[in-house]
This record gives structure tokens, C-alpha cells and sequence, in this order.
């Protein structure tokens, strides 16, 4: 018995998800666009003797049987960064445009703020913020191996972010990867289900849907919110985007990052959300060999 | 009276010396005269990069085009001291950039290349300049720049930071 049991109901093969979270996870590590491509990373990291497999779905993960990446020389030159396989799904699924204004809301320790520097061909602006002043540590470094020029990082409460002295009216592109409960790190957090359950997911929610509600305020009509966590729990995810979708002036978009995904839910617990939430999704550990993820895309429209 | 460096905030170079208003602080065209004279490094790499300073001596370059005077953590990497007399490139700058250089760049053999990247120092030949190189070697069929040596009486001494420095 633990905070996953209630999620039966919902887990198509749930014998299976619950294997799967009981494995650790694989060794993968995304490739640093700016400084090296996959063949380059992948040259350097045969010649140390690291076995290394292309991920399908995107050209930039890639496993490797090495359990410590970072005690190689593409490491060194910050041409791999160790990144979780699912952990780099949300940053695909926004996929901005080189010269674009990104934010990304809580960004510590940097992960997604790389991939997205990466994806504007680092030209443009990434504004990397995250509260927590100990975590910026690690997100400045990361940002530096890197190489990642066109990141800016600030310390503030996402909820209270402004644009002031940035010259410019709204972002592009927003990434609101919003702290959760983080049941889906099970694999590599063995306490990850510690105090996890419905009414601390429920109370996290509240902070999860002010942050998202800034990232729609700061985004220009026509631009995109990308929304994920690292739980499996609805009261974090889809209630979560049921509450800013009710409010008005975005609206939810179909993606497909070619991973395998199951649909966000429509009911839980006897509370039924907008049908459009089906257009969300889940990433179950089972169905990739990845972590548990949820992302869902918006479209901001007014 | 100059004006004094604003600790807090971001402050973009002047294009040359005479638009420069903070004492101490170097230009735009300075530090694009550095990197050429000392690393052959032209000029047009750097078109699409601004230059910056946070803290007296310690410059940045970022692709990001924002105004002036932005109070931020950090913007782009850190990327040249300029406080002492002879002028040094940070580890990571000379990793971004360093695969334009032309010209006092020291090729390492492997073996020597990991004593450097574990902080150590070691002798070398070198019958070039003295001073601040960029240290390199040979990765997936090209040579990578791998951060910053200072090159004395023979000796290479590495400039990588302690908490970047690895025993492969």
C-alpha cells in the first residue's frame, strides 16, 4: 500500500507500471546542441569505451552504459548534460524559435533552461528564474558548461515575475515546469512517495495554478505555455490546467513528441475537467523506460 | 566625475575607449583587439554577442539583446578578467570560443591534456608567447579547446576552476 495504489483505476497494465517503477532508471544524458551534435558526442564518448544508443524519438537523447557521464571528456566540454529521457520531453513540446523571448518559470537546476537555449540556436533570450537562491548555483553552472549565451537568470517568485528592464511587452514561449510532489521520480528517489497522497498534491495545486496563471499573463496572444510536472497525482496536473482553462483566454493543443503517452484524464474522483484536457499527457514508466511525466501545451489566445 | 561600476546591475561596454564613461572599464573594441591580438580570434565571431560588466573586472557576453542596466543574477557566461594587467579569459569562454582561435593555442597530448583538466602543473614546450593560453586537444576527430593555461619558464600552469576539475 502506497501513494500509488490510487492510481489504479486509471493505469492501463498497472502490474506493469508498478514493475517498472520499481527498476531504476536508465543512463541517459541529451546532447548540448550549441557546443557538439549527437554523432560528434557520440564519436567522443565510443572512444572511451561508453556504449552509447540513439533515442528514436529525438536525436539529441541518447543512453548510455556508463553509469557517471559525467567522468568523460564530452562532459568536460559540455557537450552532454545527464538529463532524465522524459525530463526532456516539456522543452520539445514548446519548441520555440530561434530569437525568441522563452521564460522558464522554475528553472533550478537548469536542464530545461539548456534544451531551450539549445532550440533557439542560443539566439534570443531565455529567462531562467527559480526562487530558490541555493538552486541558482547549479542552474548558472549549467548554464556555463553549456556554453548557453543567451540565458538571464533571475531569483524571484514566479507568481510575482514582471518583464521590468527586459525591453520587451511579453514572452514568445513559456515553460512552467512548476515544483510538485514528484512521484514520478520514484525510480531514482527511493523516498519520492514520502507524504505524497491526494491532499498534499491538493495543496501544492494552489501554487502550481498561480504560477501558471503568471506564465498565460506574461505570454503574447498567439504564443504558448507549456505546463508539466513530475507527478502522476490530477489534483496537480489536470485539475490544474481545468482551473486556468476555466478562467478563459487559452486553450489547450494536441502535441505528439513521438514518445508513447496515455491521454490526460477528463475525471477523477467524481470531478469531471474541460474534455479538451484529453489533449494533455501522461508518461508512465512503463511505456518508455522513462521517469513518470505530465505536459500539457496551451495556446494563448487573447 | 566617472561614474563608478554598479555592482548589481549589468552594464554594456562602450563601443570604443573614448564613449567609455566608468573608469577601469575596458570597451567593446578593446576587448574584440584582445581576443584577436592575442588568439586570432576575428572580430565577426563575435557580431551577434554583446559585452558586459557585473563587478569591476568581471566581464560577460551574452546573444541576449536587453537594455541596459538589468539587474539579473547573470546574463550569458562570464567571459574575460580584466581587473589585473594581463587580461584572462574564463575556462567556459574559452570553450564557447575558443575553437576560432588561430593563435596561442597549445595543443596537449591526451595524457597531458587530463593532468591539466586535474589542475595540475606541468612542464611543457612552448616556443611561443608567455602568458595566458588556450589549452586543447584532440576530441572526435578535431581539436577542442579544453580551458585556460598560463604559461611561465617552461612550466603550464592550469587555470581550470577546482570545482570543474576532473581525474578522468
Amino acid at each position: 500500500m502506497d501513494a500509488l495504489d490510487r492510481y489504479e483505476p486509471v493505469i492501463e497494465e498497472f502490474d506493469a507500471f508498478r514493475e517498472a517503477c520499481a527498476r531504476s532508471l536508465p543512463s541517459v544524458v541529451r546532447v548540448n546542441g550549441i557546443k557538439a551534435d549527437a554523432e560528434r558526442a557520440s564519436d567522443a564518448l565510443e572512444a572511451e569505451g561508453v556504449r552509447v544508443r540513439r533515442r528514436e524519438w529525438n536525436d539529441a537523447v541518447i543512453e548510455l552504459d556508463a553509469r557517471k557521464p559525467g567522468n568523460t571528456w564530452a562532459y568536460v566540454h559540455g557537450w552532454i548534460h545527464g538529463q532524465e529521457e522524459v525530463s526532456a520531453v516539456p522543452a520539445a513540446v514548446l519548441d520555440p524559435e530561434p530569437g525568441d523571448a522563452v521564460w522558464d518559470a522554475c528553472a533550478a537546476p537548469g536542464s530545461k533552461t539548456t534544451q531551450l537555449a539549445d532550440l533557439l540556436g542560443d539566439e534570443g533570450l531565455v529567462v531562467a528564474n527559480d526562487d530558490n537562491l541555493g538552486r541558482l548555483a547549479a542552474l548558472r553552472s549549467n548554464a556555463e558548461r553549456l556554453g548557453a549565451t543567451c540565458v538571464a537568470v533571475t531569483n524571484e517568485d514566479a507568481r510575482r515575475f514582471t518583464l521590468d528592464g527586459f525591453g520587451i511587452d511579453a514572452f514568445d514561449a513559456v515553460l512552467a515546469d512548476v515544483p510538485c510532489t514528484c512521484e514520478g521520480t520514484i525510480r531514482k528517489n527511493a523516498d519520492a512517495l514520502d507524504g505524497a497522497g491526494a491532499e498534499a498534491s491538493r495543496k501544492i495545486g494552489r501554487l502550481q495554478a498561480d504560477i501558471l496563471r503568471r506564465a498565460v499573463a506574461l505570454t503574447r496572444p498567439g504564443g504558448t505555455v507549456v505546463y508539466s510536472t513530475c507527478t502522476f497525482a490530477p489534483e496537480e496536473n489536470e485539475a490544474v490546467v481545468d482551473a486556468v482553462l476555466a478562467a478563459g483566454g487559452v486553450e489547450l493543443r494536441a502535441f505528439d513528441v513521438g514518445l508513447v503517452a496515455a491521454e490526460g484524464l477528463t475525471e477523477w474522483a467524481g470531478e469531471s475537467f474541460d474534455d479538451s484536457l484529453s489533449k494533455a499527457k501522461r508518461f508512465y514508466p512503463h511505456q518508455n523506460d522513462t521517469g513518470g511525466f505530465f505536459c500539457a501545451k496551451f495556446e494563448v489566445t487573447a | 566625475m566617472a561614474a563608478e561600476n554598479a555592482s548589481h546591475r549589468f552594464e554594456r561596454l562602450a563601443p570604443t575607449p573614448g564613449e567609455c564613461e566608468v573608469a577601469g572599464r575596458p570597451s567593446r573594441a578593446e576587448v574584440l583587439d584582445y581576443w584577436e591580438e592575442r588568439f586570432g580570434v576575428e572580430r565577426e565571431v563575435f557580431d551577434d554577442f554583446s559585452f558586459w560588466e557585473k563587478g569591476a573586472g568581471k566581464l560577460w557576453v551574452t546573444a541576449c539583446d536587453v537594455p541596459d542596466g538589468l539587474a539579473v543574477e547573470s546574463l550569458g557566461l562570464t567571459f574575460l578578467r580584466t581587473r589585473q594587467e594581463h587580461w584572462k579569459p574564463t575556462t567556459n569562454a574559452v570553450q564557447r570560443f575558443g575553437r576560432h582561435a588561430s593563435r596561442n593555442v597549445i595543443e596537449l597530448p591526451q595524457a597531458a591534456a587530463k593532468r591539466f583538466l586535474a589542475g595540475e602543473d606541468q612542464p611543457v614546450e612552448w616556443d611561443g608567447d608567455w602568458g595566458y593560453l588556450i589549452c586543447a586537444h584532440e576530441l572526435a576527430g578535431a581539436v577542442e579547446p579544453v580551458g585556460v593555461g598560463l604559461y611561465l619558464h617552461g612550466e603550464l600552469r592550469s587555470m581550470v576552476p577546482k570545482g570543474s576539475r576532473r581525474d578522468l
